[in-house]
């Protein structure tokens, strides 16, 4: 069949590009942001949440992706936390035994990455009915997207809020720091400026095609 | 009040740490049904109704949990209860007003994912509270989620009407409206003693 076919077509570069940009899970597709605001305060903790996320992701679509034909559908959606809820239980151990100052800083929200849309969204959109292969290197692109735009935002607020980056001062003794951009209202107001800028890219974008067009 | 008396908790998990808009919890569902009043309130009703019994279910698997020495299984048990209790949320709403059930659409069983409960689970056990202690600060959160979605549907149902610029999409504008909302919210630090 034709459908067939092309759900089962070779992965190819845009598998893995379209989570980066065209589908960025946070900035386009707007999952996934309660992590994406809650530990970014610090490039650091963002990038760390972004690793710890994709590995989930990562680990969780490729065994849905394995297990797809024997997962009856009635129960496919329980079928799935379970799964994801194993892989998020793993990655809170790991962190836990290997840098204890780094799973104090992320608290519970490495366990909230079981209930994050975009892993559970993946899941149900691609690993069910896609190969194993392309699944992995989606997942792969999906979770760098999503990783990126966490760090986008906690570099800025760390930026801002701290005057440092990843730790290393950068303004000097002088700068004084705005304390908002790290407290709960610098998250949304950050994020809210990214969604701006990307919305404003891709309008210019557009309106260069039509004109394109009309010419 | 002493911050273990459960109307401090109550305060706290409703203003003082409001889970969506100092916690950042269930922003998903806060963004997508704030549209209108007219569906925020139902939706923040059920909400209400899922915490607590998300609370008691987890307050009494915890006890079992610990009993047993099984404690790594909690997040696979607590997402199993919390997705059970939506289950038969949904049931009840669809039975007793398909109108509404249709009007909440994906928002209702998507509460499953919502992330104020499964953290309402977790703060309640990782801050050890006794049974009524967790009664107070889950109907806090869920009070909490429920005023911060209504103040979002009033404020958003009001930018329907203004002008702004065409960057400026629903979803960045409402993050900045989130924005100004959190920070009004952090006046309230301090409450209670």
């Amino acid at each position: 069949m034709p459908r067939d076919a092309k759900q089962l077509s070779p992965p190819t570069m845009d598998t893995l590009k379209e989570g980066v940009w065209k589908e960025n899970p946070v900035f386009i597709a707007l999952l996934g942001l309660c992590p994406a605001l809650a530990v970014s305060n610090t490039a650091l903790n963002a990038l760390a949440m972004g690793l710890a996320s994709t590995v989930v992701l990562l680990g969780s679509t490729t065994l849905i992706s394995v297990l797809r034909h024997l997962i009856p559908k009635q129960v496919r959606i329980a079928s799935y936390i379970i799964i994801i809820a194993t892989f998020v239980t793993i990655v809170d151990y790991t962190i836990h035994a290997l840098s204890l100052e780094l799973y104090n800083a992320l608290g519970a929200f490495i366990q909230l990455i079981v209930v994050n849309c975009m892993i559970l969204g993946r899941a149900e959109a691609y690993a069910s009915k896609n190969r194993v292969i392309t699944t992995i290197i989606n997942s792969i692109g999906m979770g760098a997207g999503f990783t990126l735009a966490l760090f986008l935002v906690g570099a800025i607020r760390e930026i801002l809020g701290f005057g440092t980056f990843f730790g290393i001062p950068l303004f000097g003794p002088d700068f004084q720091p705005w304390a908002v951009f790290i407290l709960p209202p610098g998250g949304f107001i950050v994020l809210s400026l990214w969604l701006v800028l990307f919305a404003a890219i891709r309008r210019r974008k557009e309106q260069r095609k039509e004109v394109a067009h009309v010419a | 009040m002493s911050p273990e008396s459960p109307a401090f908790l109550f305060l706290h998990a409703f203003l003082i740490n409001n889970f969506v808009l100092a916690l950042f919890l269930g922003l998903c569902p806060f963004l997508g049904v704030s549209a209108k009043i007219k569906t925020a309130v139902p939706m923040g009703l059920a909400v209400i109704f899922v915490m607590l019994v998300a609370s008691l279910c987890a307050y009494g698997i915890n006890i079992l949990l610990v009993h047993f020495e099984i404690e790594y299984l909690r997040l696979i048990c607590y997402i199993a209860v919390i997705a059970s209790a939506v289950q038969l949320v949904e049931m009840t709403v669809k039975k007793l007003s398909p109108t509404l059930f249709r009007m909440l659409g994906i928002y209702l069983p998507l509460i499953t994912t919502n992330c104020a409960i499964l953290g309402m689970a977790l703060f309640q056990t990782f801050n050890e509270y006794n049974f009524v202690q967790s009664l107070a600060y889950s109907l806090g959160a869920g009070a909490g989620f429920m005023l911060a979605l209504v103040l979002m549907a009033g404020l958003r149902e009001k930018l329907e009407l203004a002008s702004v610029p065409d960057a400026c999409t629903s979803a960045a504008i409402s993050f900045m409206l989130a924005g100004l909302l959190s920070l009004a919210f952090m006046g309230f630090a301090g409450l209670g003693g």
